[in-house]
């Protein structure tokens, strides 16, 4: 059977979404092929929390103001200037209108917390978190009459000189051929898809920590580039922090992010520190720790606290293992006693006095250490102990499709006449590596609607 | 589930919720939550009688079922919460025996009660008779000396559930969190403000939820007419009262009066409201709740439903022959009604009352 629409979207998140909204207000007719099940629908978007977004001043949501300069310039302070300058000037021209357009759609926010959340300045939080957002944009869709297929899964694109004519769907185990005018592909990157991750990583990949949805195989990602789409981005980069080791292999989500880094000394193996644990703040830090683990033998960390800090972070979903001594924690967590107990013993004695403020780069830190604790460096002294394991988690992969200013695929040297990119699969156009909270939503906020709106020009 | 299943999992729910804390601004369950960081009973049932039961963390939850984390909070503090009813009634076995079987038990007592009204009616040597006068069935003496008994009763067993889980709920919060925070005043105020207006059914600016994408405001106008109807129907009773003792004008009253006319409203709004919320409940998405609330809240509303059918009937029909047996229905669901609530649905309110006035007490 063939199915004929104005406008197909590929995906089922906050940029496929974004756009089939988009496409369905210009007039056309908009249908979304969702990979996963109904329960699972919204990709990694069910996993967020807030956007990131450019503000002149206070509002309901946002407190001070967040200009496009600084956010520019945040953006580029993590991504090393790698990055298409154009295109990260227009997603944070245009970060200013997502907000009021989420709510348009039935999305809402959070009262801005002030002064208890420092993310409340730039970031927008979404109220029940990211899975409600896309509960309301599937309500509006319903509303709006656009078509939704869940559990369809896009095995072939048909594409005539880079532009787009009928993509092969499976839907129900049944193949399906949509033809269209236009498609946007707003599928993800490939982080779930473990033998990809292994061409780029190596064995390594065995250990990695999914922590979003397990639908993101990037079957299409890998379509387009075959077809000649031009890639963006490394095969390795991706969004990675570290996770309690304990999480499920997919889908854990949140819960299982780990705050107490830098708080606490981070030992391998062997029983060896191997990075600065309190290098930078920890909202600056926490998405260098996925790489920082993954480098590790057997891509594996403990992170070592003790009775003074125990309470000062965000508690995991998993319990610590606690013992009244650091050789009998290193024992509980299969470590060697010895080697913990005298890395410990040489951290302890280079710590400097210092006034402990969390909130700040304090000067706490380590003197004549290799690698050094910059800053929140306390003695680990006080039992009980706790230890929580670590493994690195992959948020999403940075490879991708690079696009023009419309959301066109770039494909065989030229924008696509009808074929659009979104969200995270074209993310790497504006960001490579690192992460600042919150951009992936605004990435797939801003192309998204970009998309739509150019598809429903292109379909017309 | 026994009560040890429901502390531990209740307990490990949390333990997720509070690692995510997503559903932070929908209602002061999140927040109170995030002042712990272990679960036991007693916090559990403080955080239980926050809740409202509006959804919105359900549908919105990243790990609900099928999820192999299967997180449902609605559904968890639903359990949680009738056995806390069972937990602090007193004397606790009335509780655990009414719980049993609940409608069934409530339609037995006003059966039986019906029975010993027309006993009693006919041990008074006084025929069935038309005229609108009920203490020609049941004398005035023999009615206030019976219902004033279980009245008197029911106040003070609600009273001693109330302060145990008081007494239980400041303990987990003040033991709770780190930093034990200054009380704030005007606390009482704001719980009777909040909880009367069941702000929290729709704090997040929806309305309450009945599936995932439904928000509409039935449940909300369907137990403020429930409230409100049995606030006027006790007015009515003591505006009676006072009539009677003190200025001595013995009813029937005229249907112009102040007490028929409260009752009547109250008990039209009574009807409508348990009409609407039996529906209400019953095409909701059954994930929110838990199956242990069905027999608390039907008896309940079945028994408001009768106790407000058979007065209005009676204020109709009282001139006609069969005014005797509908006193004696009227009086036997009022009884049966009475004697139950302290085992029964109605104390939610004073729970929720206490559990908000804690959290408003202590900022959390």
């Amino acid at each position: 059977m063939t199915l004929d629409y104005d406008v197909a979207v590929f995906g089922g998140g906050n940029a496929a979404l974004c756009a089939a909204l988009t496409a369905c207000e210009a007039g056309r007719r908009v249908v979304v092929v969702e990979r996963a099940p109904r329960h699972m629908r919204g990709g990694n978007s069910r996993h967020t929390r807030n956007l990131r977004c450019a503000h002149g001043g206070p509002t309901a949501v946002l407190t001070g103001a967040y200009e496009v300069d600084e956010f520019l310039a945040d953006l580029h302070r993590v991504n090393g200037g790698e990055s298409d300058a154009a295109l990260s000037r227009l997603l944070i021209h245009r970060s200013r209108e997502c907000a009021g357009w989420m709510e348009r759609h039935g999305g809402r926010f959070q009262a801005a917390l002030r002064g208890t959340l420092h993310l409340s300045r730039t970031n927008a939080f979404f109220l029940g978190g990211g899975k409600a957002l896309m509960n309301a944009y599937y309500a509006a869709a319903a509303r709006q009459g656009i078509d939704v297929l869940y559990d369809a899964e896009v095995v072939g694109l048909d594409l005539e000189g880079g532009a787009f004519r009928a993509a092969t769907i499976v839907v129900g185990g049944e193949r399906r051929v949509v033809l269209a005018r236009a498609a946007v592909v707003a599928t993800g990157g490939f982080e779930s898809n473990l033998e990809w991750l292994r061409e780029a990583w190596g064995d390594a990949a065995d250990q990695f920590i999914v922590r979003g949805t397990p639908y993101n195989t990037g079957t299409p990602l890998r379509l387009l580039l075959d077809a000649g789409a031009v890639p963006v981005g490394d095969p390795r980069g991706c969004h990675a922090i570290a996770v309690d080791a304990r999480a499920p292999r997919f889908d854990g989500g949140i819960v299982t992010r780990l705050d107490c880094i830098p708080l606490g000394v981070v030992v391998n193996q062997h029983g060896e520190r191997f990075a600065d644990e309190g290098e930078d703040l920890w909202p600056r830090r926490y998405a260098s720790w996925g790489a920082l683990v993954a480098g590790q033998p057997g891509q594996q960390a403990y992170c070592l606290v003790d009775a003074k800090t125990h309470r000062l972070f965000m508690p995991s979903v998993f319990p610590p293992v606690a013992a009244p001594s650091i050789r009998e924690l290193a024992t509980a967590l299969e470590l060697p006693p010895d080697r913990v107990a005298a890395t410990v013993e040489r951290f302890n004695a280079s710590v400097r006095p210092g006034t402990f403020d969390l909130e700040t780069l304090d000067g706490c830190r380590t003197e004549g250490l290799s690698p050094p604790k910059s800053h929140w460096a306390q003695r680990l002294d006080t039992p009980p102990f706790w230890g929580y394991p670590l493994r690195p988690g992959i948020t999403f992969t940075y490879l991708g499709v690079t696009v023009d200013d419309t959301a066109r695929v770039v494909i065989g040297g030229a924008p696509s006449r009808n074929l659009f990119a979104a969200g995270e699969v074209m993310a790497g156009n504006v960001l490579r590596r690192g992460y600042l909270a919150g951009i992936g939503m605004t990435i797939g906020t801003v192309f998204g609607r970009l998309a739509g709106t150019h598809a429903a020009d292109a379909a017309g | 589930m026994p009560l040890d299943d429901l502390t531990a999992n209740g307990a490990r729910t949390l333990t997720v919720c509070n690692a995510c804390r997503y559903c932070e601004q929908y209602c002061p369950v999140f927040p109170a939550m995030e002042e712990r960081r272990e679960f036991a009973r007693v916090d559990l049932a403080y955080l239980a009688n926050l809740c409202h039961n509006c959804g919105e963390c359900l549908y919105a939850c990243q790990y609900a079922p099928p999820h192999e984390f299967g997180i449902n909070v609605p559904r968890t503090l639903a359990g949680i919460r009738v056995a806390s009813y069972e937990d602090y009634a007193w004397p606790r076995p009335l509780a655990v025996m009414f719980r049993a079987h609940s409608l069934l038990t409530a339609l037995m007592l006003v059966a039986v009660f019906s029975g010993l009204m027309l006993l009693l009616a006919r041990s008074t040597g006084l025929p069935v008779q038309p005229g609108g006068d009920f203490y020609a069935i049941v004398p005035h003496g023999t009615m206030v000396a019976l219902f004033g008994g279980v009245f008197a009763f029911v106040v003070l067993a609600i009273v001693v559930g109330v302060a145990r889980f008081v007494r239980d709920a400041r303990a987990a919060g003040e033991s709770g969190g780190a930093k034990a925070p200054p009380l704030r005043t005007g606390a009482a105020w704001r719980a009777l403000r909040d909880g009367i207006r069941l702000r929290h059914l729709h704090t997040s600016g929806a309305d309450c939820a009945s599936s995932e994408e439904d928000r509409r405001p039935w449940r909300r106008w369907w137990h403020h007419l429930v409230l409100w109807g049995f606030l006027l129907c006790f007015a009515s009773t003591s505006v009676a009262a006072v009539y009677h003792s003190v200025f001595g004008w013995i009813a029937p009253y005229a249907y112009s009066s102040l007490p028929v006319v409260l009752g009547s409203l109250g008990g039209v709004m009574l009807l409508a409201g348990c009409a609407g919320l039996w529906v209400v409940r019953a095409r909701r998405d059954q994930a929110l709740g838990d199956p242990a609330q069905d027999g608390l809240d039907r008896s309940f509303l079945a028994l408001l439903f009768v106790t407000s059918l058979t007065g209005l009937a009676l204020l109709v029909l009282r001139d006609s022959v069969v005014m005797g047996r509908l006193l004696a229905l009227h009086l036997a669901a009022v009884l049966a009604l009475f004697i139950t609530l302290p085992y029964g649905k109605f104390v939610h309110g004073f729970y929720r009352l206490a559990a908000l006035w804690v959290y408003e007490r202590q900022g959390s």
